[in-house]
């Protein structure tokens, strides 16, 4: 089996570096570097040599977690050595001429975690979350996917599903025994119950994609109404080109921010209006597709009219916001008055959009992932039909049944796997059967 | 070295009958050994075939020309259709069996069955050369040669008897136990365990106060086993029905402490789902009542088997706990409840065509590889028996596949999972519950049989005009469209989606059978009744099982990718070393036995299939 070795800390020059070792070969590789005897789960203070040469690599902390009991599942052994490219090289350049040990490849400590039980598949999809994420929102949902929030839930349903299906098959594999033989509402109950907590968690799904991807919102109006200076203000940098010529935008033009711990990309776009310009069309056919698909519109205006100017192709909907820009120039008395040049209302409109996404996103379910997405709602067509066949006088239990395995195997293909077993010890425990 | 004989079949139970019937029908010499001809094929505990899931299973040796099946039907005295009222998929046929009548008619088989000989005695050893069994020795230091050795010892293999602390050894009630044999076969190392199971006590009929029991009758219109047989053979009975009560379960309870299974004299697991009258009143303590059927063992015999309580307590507690019991007031004891303990190999060792992987030359089949019930036995006797003779003729193995059976369902778990109580058949064991019919088990294995060679000339015609009725009648049926405007005219409704529906579309739905649908089309109506129904059968699940067949067709390329023999498991990164120590043990032939080891993460499937292919390239390069 091989031993692999990274570096967890990014390239580059800091104050610490971190190289991670797992397998077998882990604890060999730290004994040959270091004089004394590794202890486990101890942090040690020692002096780093290359065991060829001898030559000292530096001075710092060792760590080694015994088989079962790191993350991996395997013999890990962790060097925080300084953080500078030539200790971390001479390090490294030591670990690749060792026999058996190998750099490792993208992700493959959480894959070996995976293999070992260690970790679930939920959870591996947690720790990538964790890593990528870039806002406190972010971080908290998939914390919260991490500690198994969805695991559990998946869990409880799994364990209802099983009871349904138990049920059934105690009325057809035991129909000489003394089971109940109307087990119908029970089912019902236990599957409407299911199908609206399925239906709750999908349409948390939405929010719950965005906290993970990043909300859209797209900057939209007219030609010159300072939708690329309203970005800038936002970014706080020239991430758009302006000028006093309408039609300066042709591209979406995208900046990604963190509003209130949520992350948001605005988007910048052509201005709507009827263009000979070849280029320009396309832009504009470009920012109403965009805009449409977007989670939020802010509609910019730089005129007195007051009448919600209409676009083809985009409509504002619920929770949209109008403004009135360069009010530098002059005000409206109904909308936010903002100006990019003087700042004025920015922050207002950045804690106005803040407000609405955070609505949004209080509404998150614990579903985040496409994946996970897809599976429940498998689950869900099959409990669906079970429950309008349960209905039907004339449905077999044994076609129930078969609605019902393949909505466990929609929900096991979340988290692991069931088999016949636990339906059976369901039986077992609930029913006296044996005449 | 000189053979006796080519197959040879040691037991004379479901299995072992099964086993040498099958090996002799593919004209391979055969000799069942057993300690009394005269005990051939006898019901050692409940005196009933079949039921749901193992009705499936003699239906399905009775489509490879086995034993079971038309022997039970010779010796019914009483035939349910259990699931009458649900789907054909989940009904199974059951019949209360005369054991004498059975015992009778099994050696009269038996006896007649060309290439077959019996021989009296116990088997005490193995004749062992190199790895290979080369047959085996009996008691009296004679020797029998033999090709293949099918070993079908049921629960003697080192048998222990309980009736409350009285201990004794035997492989039934008054039968020696086969110690000998059992120690020979610990010697070998294989892995053993150890299982217990437990028999009521019989009562005497006519101590049976029948007039305070309610009466269960069989089915007016009997449902056989045998797709040959037309028409009863023996006299119909009805079985009584009484009650235990909370006088019952307080004596019981009292007196668990004397009960060999909680008193602690018993090791061996035992199975849930039949559970001992202690286990009822212990762990269902709620239910202040529990049902027993009173079956007639024999309309020759004074003898009845009260189903629902077997028991290990001592004699004197069954005494006066059946005293409390309507009906049974009065009732004698002509031989007591017990439990029995006994040996069984871990299944895994076998391969599926339960041969052990090990040892050259030996099968084993029945109550020795953990399982439960005469029909699992005689399932696994046949399996046995047939490969144990298409090995003899060097031709391919038979494995039955559980996609196609419940025999494949039960070997495949047997095989791959090993047992952690006695196994029995349930259909919801068999993912494709619905396509695994009772009715349909010619149909799927029929054509199987006759490829292997083991069945009558007189069932290959049957069977053969029986499939062109079927097939022609399947077509009429599907031939008739109609609109679902024009259903309405019938009292038929479906969508009204402007489809049209064939007269197998229409048999799908709940509501609809043959009599509605030879309504719209008449000429349906000179179809003949059981082939129509048949095809209302076949028709009804339609639907569902083109649904399942994408899920068998991926199983199908898991099944079709093999894993190479001597695959090394041990150190392959990130395998776990239980489940590399358990799939070196079972060593699974191909991907798709590999998903179904008890412990198997997809994770660790994908890396044996990425090992596997790494192997192929680098062979295809070097």
């Amino acid at each position: 089996m091989d031993t692999i070795f990274a570096l967890s800390t990014p390239a580059g020059r800091g104050a610490l570096c971190v190289v991670r070792v797992s397998g077998p070969g882990a604890l060999g590789a730290l004994t040959s570097m270091v004089s004394v005897e590794p202890k486990p789960r101890v942090a040690q203070h020692v002096r780093i040599v290359d065991p060829k040469s001898g030559a000292l690599i530096d001075h710092g902390l060792t760590l080694y977690f015994e088989e079962g009991r790191s993350f991996t599942g395997e013999t890990c052994v962790e060097f925080q050595l300084h953080g500078g490219p030539a200790v971390r090289d001479a390090l490294l350049l030591s670990l690749s001429r060792m026999e058996g040990l190998r750099p490792a490849e993208p992700g493959e400590f959480t894959r070996r975690a995976l293999l070992n039980n260690r970790i679930d598949i939920l959870q591996a999809e947690a720790i990538g979350d964790i890593v990528s994420a870039d806002t406190q929102e972010q971080l908290q949902q998939a914390n919260a996917l991490m500690s198994g929030k969805l695991s559990s839930r998946v869990e409880g349903w799994r364990a209802a599903i099983v009871r349904a299906a138990a049920l059934l098959e105690a009325t057809i594999d035991f129909a000489d025994e003394e089971v109940p033989t109307d087990v119908y509402p029970e089912v019902r109950e236990i599957l409407s119950r299911l199908a609206d907590e399925f239906d709750e968690e999908l349409a948390g799904y939405g929010a719950a994609e965005r906290i993970r991807e990043g909300f859209e919102v797209a900057l939209i109006g007219e030609p010159n109404t300072g939708k690329s200076s309203l970005l800038n203000a936002l970014a706080g940098r020239d991430a758009a080109i302006t000028s006093e010529f309408a039609g300066t935008t042709r591209d979406v033009i995208e900046v990604r921010m963190d509003v209130a711990g949520l992350p948001v990309t605005f988007l910048d776009t052509a201005g709507f209006r009827e263009t000979d310009d070849f280029v320009e069309a396309i832009g504009v056919d470009l920012a109403i597709k965009r805009a449409t698909a977007a989670d939020m519109r802010i509609m910019l205006s730089d005129t007195s009219q007051e009448d919600e100017p209409s676009f083809d192709g985009v409509v504002l909907v619920d929770g949209d916001i109008r403004v009135r820009s360069k009010c530098d120039l002059g005000r409206s008395e109904t909308l936010l008055n903002i100006s990019s040049t003087t700042m004025e209302g920015v922050k207002e409109l950045l804690s106005q959009i803040a407000v609405e996404l955070e609505g949004r996103a209080r509404l998150a379910g614990s579903v985040s992932h496409l994946r996970q997405k897809s599976s429940l709602e498998m689950a869900l067509v099959d409990v669906r039909q079970t429950l309008d066949l349960l209905d039907d006088a004339g449905s077999d239990a044994e076609i129930l049944s078969a609605h019902l395995r393949s909505g466990m195997k929609a929900l096991d293909s979340i988290v692991g796997r069931i088999d016949v077993e636990d339906l059976l010890g369901e039986i077992f425990s609930s029913f006296c059967i044996g005449k | 070295m000189k053979h006796d004989f080519d197959v040879l079949v040691v037991g004379g139970g479901h299995a072992g009958v099964e086993a040498a019937h099958a090996a002799a029908r593919l004209g391979v010499s055969t000799c069942l050994v057993t300690f009394a001809a005269n005990h051939i094929g006898v019901m050692s505990c409940n005196p009933a075939i079949g039921g749901l899931g193992k009705g499936h299973i003699v239906r399905e040796i009775d489509a490879f020309d086995g034993l079971m099946g038309r022997v039970a039907d010779a010796s019914g005295i009483q035939f349910r259709l259990l699931n009458r009222r649900k789907g054909p998929a989940v009904q199974g046929p059951r019949a209360q069996a005369d054991r004498e009548i059975y015992k009778r008619v099994m050696q009269a088989e038996i006896e007649k069955t060309e290439n077959l000989s019996v021989i009296e005695g116990e088997v005490v050893d193995f004749i062992l050369v190199k790895d290979t069994i080369n047959g085996v020795v009996l008691a009296d230091g004679s020797a029998l040669n033999a090709k293949k050795t099918v070993l079908t010892t049921g629960t003697f293999l080192r048998g222990t008897l309980h009736i409350g602390d009285e201990k004794s050894s035997g492989g039934r009630f008054g039968e020696a136990a086969s110690n000998r044999l059992a120690e020979r076969i610990d010697y070998m190392g294989l892995a053993l365990g150890r299982l217990k199971t437990g028999t009521p006590p019989r009562l005497l009929k006519n101590t049976i106060d029948w007039s305070r029991t309610s009466e269960q009758a069989g089915d007016e219109d009997p449902t056989f086993f045998s797709f040959c047989t037309q028409t009863v053979a023996a006299q119909q009975i009805s079985c009584g029905v009484t009650h235990t009560n909370e006088k019952t379960h307080e004596i019981i309870e009292k007196n668990l402490g004397r009960s060999a299974m909680y008193g602690g004299h018993i090791d061996g697991v035992g199975p849930r789902y039949c559970p001992s009258v202690e286990d009822k009143v212990t762990r269902f303590a709620d239910k202040s009542s529990h049902q027993i059927f009173l079956e007639p063992e024999s309309l020759e015999t004074d003898l009845i088997y009260p189903n629902g309580i077997s028991t290990s307590l001592p004699l004197d507690v069954q005494v006066s706990f059946l005293k409390t019991i309507v009906g049974l007031e009065a009732a004698e004891i002509a031989q007591p409840g017990y439990a029995i303990e006994y040996d069984y190999v871990d299944p895994r060792c076998l391969d599926h065509t339960l041969r052990l992987q090990d040892v050259e030359g030996l099968y084993l089949a029945g109550q020795i590889n953990g399982t439960t019930g005469y029909e699992e036995a005689a399932g696994q006797g046949l399996v046995a028996g047939l490969n144990a003779a298409l090995s003899v003729l060097d031709r391919d193995a038979f494995v039955p596949s559980r996609m196609t059976s419940y025999i494949g369902v039960m070997i495949d778990d047997l095989v791959l999972r090993g047992v952690s109580e006695p196994y029995r058949m349930f259909t919801s064991r068999a993912e494709y519950r619905l396509s695994l019919r009772a009715d349909n088990a010619d149909q799927r294995l029929t054509p199987v049989a006759e490829q292997i060679g083991c069945i009558s000339n007189e069932r290959r015609v049957m069977f053969a005009e029986k499939q062109e009725k079927l097939t022609s009648a399947w077509r009429q049926t599907e031939g008739g469209v109609i609109t679902p405007a024009d259903l309405r005219v019938y009292g038929i409704e479906v969508s009204q989606d402007g489809v049209k529906r064939t007269g197998i579309d229409l048999l799908g739905h709940p509501n609809v059978d043959s009599d509605a649908i030879a309504k719209i089309w008449p000429e349906l109506d000179d179809i003949d009744p059981a082939i129509r129904e048949q095809i209302a059968r076949d028709a009804k699940y339609v639907y569902y099982i083109d649904r399942q067949k994408a899920e068998i067709e991926s199983l199908l390329k898991e099944e079709a990718t093999e894993i190479p023999l001597g695959f090394i498991y041990t150190g392959l990164p990130g395998l776990s070393n239980e489940l590399a120590a358990k799939l070196t043990r079972i060593s699974p032939r191909t991907i798709g036995q590999a998903n179904r080891v008890e412990g198997m993460t997809p994770a660790a499937l994908l890396l044996i299939l990425t090992r596997i292919k790494t192997l192929e390239k680098s062979s295809v390069s070097g």
